[in-house]
């Protein structure tokens, strides 16, 4: 009769868990088809712009050099990507771009040339024919078979051809012509150093043994210090700007961890003078850590301006809640026998605590810090993107301009990095933190 | 002789060790003063000059909010919305990070993982997705998509899985293995192994980390929706770049936002304290 009711027992709570197994998966795929309508996926298909990604694809890997011709003022410029910090002087253009008077003709490779003739743009295209471009009041088009094929894209104002080879453009203020190239331009040098399109060989063999460049000082130290201040990649601003990242993620976790390591005191329930303190201190713990960093960024950025303190001091608010929760449970659980040894040589508060509770919660409370060190690196990251500070900054400036995506793979690059190396870093030194202690 | 030898050698000793801790704590105070004022010195305003100005946004958002605080409630039902949406978010991408973390996980444990070789590849993974900040994803797809929650979703969902993929994966290294070392010899599948053998050991952990992911990740949806991913942070926002006149709602916002951290922080709170120390009896 008994293993009878066992049994039964057993097979009805073998079934409730069967169905459980089942009806938790239903439950979370009813809700993820419920998000997947409340958050517009089908209509996501059609906004999302897939010339974009290939754009962003294509840029991270190349860059572009823009030939353009200024149609009121009739005047040539050849830039990198279209800046004007990256103008070729007109003697030195690429070898590409034969200039002569009015008359501009553009080599695009494999067969391809755009020829500027005053107002007239030719291209010629292999297996195609000739396609004329007029700049007038509009622009007019002229193909070979009077047909535009798909890809022209033509509007009385603009008239876009888009190759393998490159793009050539032309409104009534300018005709351009934009060729890509493989890599990163100008990573080292811009334009303006002497150092300009020399291969690394060169650069080194210059550095090593060349005559010196510059008459006031040696190649190498122009060469670093055309390198910190190559006026595209910005290797000094962004050297600065890591470190600012660095140094907001250093201040607020330790500066947090001097402020909330008193405060732990008051709300540890064994060291806590009294219980309404202790009640007020730790509602105020829960209060900074509900606020959040995004609160506190807005509110202190108001007050200090955008920059690295401000974002320090977010990340110093709110994890002054954390670490005033984290540190007061670690102080619950210290071993009394220690501290009461102390006490009976006669020691002071102050000492009991230096000399029977430190050294007991310090492996735990450094360890935890560490461990904060390392997100609010990336925290940093986030916080310097809204409040204006660091590399979080630059990647979104970079981001939000939407052409340089070769800088924002490099920040992002440098910003995985980072992290990586920051998790390395705290890692080792808890794993020597503990082995030490 | 000997006592006074070691008596000195030990005071020796303790004085080192002492001149050694406070040197540390004297460098390391002096890092911190001085990167406090190089931090100064590069922010748009000063310490000294903002402080006094600390509590004048607050202080303006409170008047604002109090003398038109009868708005308040509809502000508040008025941002709701945006609220489930930025809620949403971060549950949907908690969801989805938990699953493909448990996946990475699983394939990073020695001893459970289907193709053993592929372990360090798996480990690196998690790395490389924890590292990336949320951030950094949906700013890239926002360009491509388009503002909305999909980005950000991704986005947390990327450095969840990564997340999760390491802590589960610490979860699945304690795990006991005679239960699936029985399963196995009575021919069980390697999926039946896990689903049988493993799960029921770690679910109550990997509860508990997903719950506090999700206390982390609705902060990290309001923060994203402030940079355009839509939600309560992109109400915000726009409350908050209009200013003055505007302050009763952004102090709407603040407060729906803070009253929904605290009162997720409180159930995820009890909640992980049954699972780690069973229900109250």
């Amino acid at each position: 009769m008994t293993t009878m009711t066992l049994q039964d027992r057993t097979i009805r709570i073998m079934d409730r868990r069967r169905r459980m197994a089942l009806a938790v998966p239903a439950l979370i795929l009813a809700y993820l088809v419920y998000a997947a309508i409340s958050f517009d996926l089908a209509g996501l298909a059609q906004r999302a712009r897939l010339d974009n990604a290939a754009v962003l694809m294509a840029d991270t890997v190349s860059h572009k050099i823009h030939v353009t011709r200024d149609n009121r003022r009739d005047a040539l410029s050849v830039s990198v990507e279209g800046s004007a910090r990256a103008t070729f002087a007109p003697d030195r253009l690429p070898d590409w771009v034969a200039a002569q008077g009015s008359r501009t003709v553009i080599d695009l490779g494999a067969g391809h040339v755009v020829t500027y003739d005053g107002p007239r743009t030719t291209y010629d295209i292999p297996d195609y024919g000739p396609v004329t471009l007029t700049v007038g009041d509009g622009v007019t088009l002229d193909t070979p078979d009077g047909q535009v094929p798909a890809f022209i894209n033509a509007s009385p104002a603009r008239v876009t051809i888009t190759t393998d080879q490159g793009r050539v453009t032309a409104t009534r203020a300018r005709t351009e012509t934009l060729r890509y190239f493989w890599g990163w331009e100008m990573f080292f040098f811009d334009l303006s150093s002497p150092l300009a399109g020399m291969s690394a060989g060169q650069v080194a063999a210059a550095v090593l043994w060349g005559d010196r460049i510059d008459p006031a000082r040696s190649n190498l130290s122009l060469a670093l210090s055309e390198f910190w201040t190559n006026d595209i990649w910005q290797h000094g601003a962004v050297a600065w700007a890591l470190f600012e990242t660095i140094l907001m993620a250093f201040l607020g976790t330790f500066g947090a961890a001097f402020v909330a390591l008193p405060l732990a005191f008051l709300a540890a329930q064994n060291f806590a003078p009294s219980r309404m303190l202790r009640f007020a201190v730790r509602r105020v713990f829960d209060f900074v850590r509900g606020v959040d960093a995004l609160i506190f960024t807005i509110i202190l950025s108001r007050a200090f301006g955008p920059g690295p303190l401000t974002g320090a001091l977010a990340i110093l608010l709110t994890d002054t809640g954390s670490f005033g929760k984290l540190f007061s449970e670690a102080l619950e659980n210290v071993d009394a026998k220690p501290i009461e040894g102390i006490r009976s040589t006669g020691a002071g508060a102050l000492q009991r605590y230096r000399f029977g509770v430190i050294p007991q919660v310090m492996p735990v409370l450094l360890s935890q810090m560490l461990y904060f060190l390392e997100s609010n690196t990336r925290s940093a990251t986030i916080i310097g993107a809204i409040t204006g500070g660091g590399i979080g900054l630059m990647l979104t400036q970079a981001i939000q301009t939407t052409q340089d995506w070769e800088k924002v793979a490099y920040y992002i690059l440098l910003i995985v990095v980072l992290v990586i190396a920051m998790d390395g870093l705290s890692g080792w030194l808890r794993r020597r933190l503990i082995r030490g202690s | 002789m000997a006592l006074a030898e070691i008596q000195h050698d030990y005071l020796a000793l303790t004085r080192r060790r002492r001149l050694y801790g406070g040197l540390l704590v004297v460098i390391f105070v002096a890092m911190m003063v001085s990167g406090f004022r190089v931090a100064d010195a590069r922010n748009a305003g000063g310490f000294w000059q903002g402080l006094h100005q600390v509590g004048d946004f607050p202080a303006a958002l409170v008047s604002e909010a109090v003398q038109k605080s009868a708005n308040l409630p509809g502000h508040m039902i008025r941002a709701l919305p945006a609220l489930v949406e930025t809620l949403n978010i971060a549950l949907v991408a908690t969801l989805l990070g938990c699953i493909a973390g448990t996946a990475l996980s699983l394939a990073a444990t020695r001893g459970l993982a289907r193709w053993p070789r592929l372990v360090p590849v798996a480990r690196r993974v998690s790395d490389v997705c924890r590292a990336i900040p949320e951030i950094v994803i949906a700013l890239v797809l926002i360009f491509i998509l388009g503002g909305g929650p999909v980005p950000a979703v991704i986005a947390i969902a990327i450095h969840t899985a990564g997340a999760m993929g390491k802590l589960f994966s610490e979860v699945n290294e304690n795990v006991d293995l005679k239960p699936v070392e029985g399963l196995a010899s009575v021919g069980a599948t390697w999926s039946q192994r896990i689903w049988l053998g493993v799960f029921p050991q770690v679910a109550p952990n990997y509860l508990s980390y997903g719950l506090l992911r999700l206390e982390v990740n609705i902060r990290a949806s309001a923060i994203l929706g402030f940079v355009g991913a839509g939600g309560i942070g992109y109400e915000l926002r726009n409350a908050m770049t209009f200013g003055q006149g505007k302050f009763d709602q952004a102090a709407a916002i603040f407060l729906l936002l803070f009253m929904t951290i605290v009162v997720v922080d409180q159930i995820s709170g009890l909640a992980r304290n049954r699972l780690t120390h069973g229900a109250p009896a």
